[in-house]
């Protein structure tokens, strides 16, 4: 029997069972549509976090004070302890680094936001000009501490406040209080929305001297550094912390953060989050499997009669063999197909429902699902086949 | 029950020649089916040889036997043995199927097939759809369409009535005058007393080998 017949006979026969090839097809569908769905949801959301990581800079390092003895995770920064404080000083020497192209010293606080008659608390940070590029956030309006303006008292908006402040006149130019010192207003941040929990359209920017003075403080929470290039972020780690090794009396208390350390670090948690949950949609591949097994043995003892005649009219045991290898392959692949489409269906409703999220199933996740669903169908129906393919013609043909 | 081995055959010498005419009858448990099975290759005999063609064939692998089975053999069973799932024309394109024969030749001769056994109108029908005679027709439609050298008949007559029955044993005797040998095996006398040649069984032994020209 050539193999055109042997795959168009077996079609018929799995054509001619409807409902039994339906629910085999659509088993292994789910399967598959399972595994696409989760891998995407698992490669999505893996994604928007580095997009929300890489969002927020370039060849970015993060110098905080204390020391944690892993590196790159939020976590060692938190536990850390805080010896010495970084300071101006500090943050003015990391800038004469060779590697790095700008910095950013930062503090953090909250004030009372007073003009035009209203009132709120906002999150205050006191930086510098470069703030604005490091962060990439951009200015609608204005020009925030341009040079030589890093002393003057002045201010920039995050949009929201802007529009809550001023909705009806031009903020640029205003003025306003914030805690007990009057600011003007040089620029309006543009709207940016939240990154990674935190929203820049609802602060201010104040020079980071009015910070310091406003929080009764000489220290810093943070230093952001720019590094020249992606090359230039390992040796820019290694010449801050020795550098600050150096003007700390030779402590080793400053924890340097670099964004790929931590773009890894999430990039390996959520591929293995991904591969789990593709793992665990695999186990309905097997269930599947099994399903096409049971069914084919029901359908060998169902055709023996049949199977003994294909064997009395010249049909070897491999052509009884290949036949139900065949209905399997067929089973399988029609499901397998199915599933891939229904899981890029899914996908796409998962796109729909959150666009921020970029379900996109990874190609390997689809041919590995394709790949299990025809494999374990092909194994699932072995047994049958072979046990088809024993069966002596004259007992066989014996049964009605 | 014991330890005394039980033997459906036992010291069978029997020829055929090549164009006879065999009845095999016997009562249930004679032996007649299982000899017929021997000879269409179906079951191998513990001990002795058995040649087709001038050929020992018992020691052929199962690849072998089964190509014997399909170009030289034609089987016709009591209870049809169609697939009820295939058309009459399916059913009898089966055995062309597993000899890998190309999909226009097998129309032809499918085609053949259903004139020659007048199954025209009836091509597309299934099993379920057909009368016994039609059933036992597409049988023997099938059984000949590889155009064997010998038909094998189990009981052909077995589940039809009197006269369709006697319209089947014309369509195979028929084959015979082409130049088939025919070999039927039954029980029943005069469908056998139709034979050129008779053989009567009992308890796995030949009892008698009679020649009649009915003609």
């Amino acid at each position: 029997m050539t193999l055109t017949d042997t795959l168009h006979t077996s079609f018929k026969t799995v054509m001619s069972y409807r409902i039994r090839s339906l629910l085999i097809v659509l088993a292994m569908a789910l399967g598959v549509g399972a595994v696409v769905v989760l891998t995407a949801l698992g490669d999505g959301a893996r994604n928007y976090i580095i997009n929300q990581f890489s969002s927020i800079g370039t060849n970015l390092l993060v110098v905080l004070p204390g020391r944690a003895e892993t590196s790159g995770s939020f976590l060692g920064a938190v536990l850390g302890q805080t010896p010495r404080d970084l300071t101006l000083k500090d943050a003015q020497l990391l800038g004469r680094l060779p590697q790095v192209r700008r910095y950013a010293p930062l503090n953090v606080g909250a004030a009372e936001l007073s003009a035009a008659n209203r009132l709120r608390e906002v999150t205050v940070l006191g930086s510098t000009a470069d703030l604005i590029p490091i962060r990439h956030m951009q200015l609608a309006q204005g020009n925030f501490l341009a040079q030589g303006g890093e002393h003057n008292a002045q201010i920039a908006l995050g949009a929201k406040i802007a529009q809550e402040f001023f909705p009806r006149s031009q903020a640029i130019g205003q003025r306003v209080r914030l805690g007990d010192s009057r600011f003007l207003v040089s620029g309006v941040l543009s709207s940016q929305g939240e990154t990674m929990g935190f929203n820049t359209d609802e602060i201010v920017i104040i020079p980071i001297d009015y910070a310091q003075a406003m929080f009764n403080t000489t220290s810093l929470f943070r230093i952001l550094i720019e590094a020249k290039s992606h090359s230039d972020i390992e040796p820019a780690k290694q010449a801050i912390l020795a550098s600050l090794r150096q003007s700390h009396d030779g402590e080793d208390d400053t924890t340097v953060i670099t964004q790929d350390a931590i773009l890894e670090t999430f990039d390996r948690i959520l591929q293995t989050l991904t591969l789990a949950v593709a793992g665990i949609a695999a186990i309905s591949l097997i269930v599947a499997g099994i399903l096409v097994m049971n069914v084919m043995l029901v359908a060998v003892t169902q055709r023996t009669a049949e199977i003994g005649l294909l064997k009395a009219i010249g049909a070897t045991s491999g052509d009884i063999r290949r036949l139900f290898l065949a209905e399997a392959l067929w089973l399988s692949l029609v499901g397998a197909v199915l599933g891939f489409l229904l899981g890029q269906l899914g996908s796409l409703l998962v796109r729909i429902a959150y666009p921020q999220l970029p379900a996109w199933a990874p190609v390997w996740a689809s041919i590995a699902a394709i790949a299990v669903a025809l494999f374990t169908g092909m194994l699932a129906s072995m047994l049958p086949a072979s046990k088809a393919a024993r069966l002596d013609a004259v007992v066989a043909l014996s049964k009605k | 029950m014991g330890d005394q081995a039980v033997y459906a055959l036992n010291n069978i010498n029997l020829q055929i020649t090549s164009g006879e005419y065999v009845s095999i009858m016997g009562p249930s448990g004679s032996g007649k089916s299982t000899l017929l099975n021997i000879i269409g290759l179906l079951d191998k005999p513990d001990s002795g040889r058995y040649e087709l063609d001038e050929k020992l064939v018992t020691d052929l692998s199962e690849t072998e036997q089964a190509q014997i089975r399909r170009e030289k053999i034609g089987f016709v069973f009591q209870s049809f043995h169609l697939v009820p799932r295939l058309t009459a024309a399916e059913n009898i394109e089966l055995p062309l199927l597993l000899g890998g024969v190309s999909p226009e030749q097998r129309q032809r001769r499918v085609n053949d097939a259903l004139n020659a056994f007048e199954l025209k109108q009836r091509a597309n029908h299934r099993p379920a759809e057909l009368s016994g005679g039609q059933r036992q027709r597409v049988a023997i439609a099938r059984a000949t369409v590889m155009q064997p050298s010998v038909i094998l008949a189990d009981e052909p007559t077995g589940n039809l009535d009197h006269q369709i029955g006697a319209e089947v044993m014309l369509l195979l005797e028929n084959l015979h005058h082409q130049g088939t040998t025919l070999i039927v095996v039954t029980h029943d006398r005069e469908l056998g007393g139709r034979a050129h040649r008779q053989i009567g069984m009992r308890d796995g032994k030949i009892l008698t080998d009679q020649f009649h020209d009915t003609h």
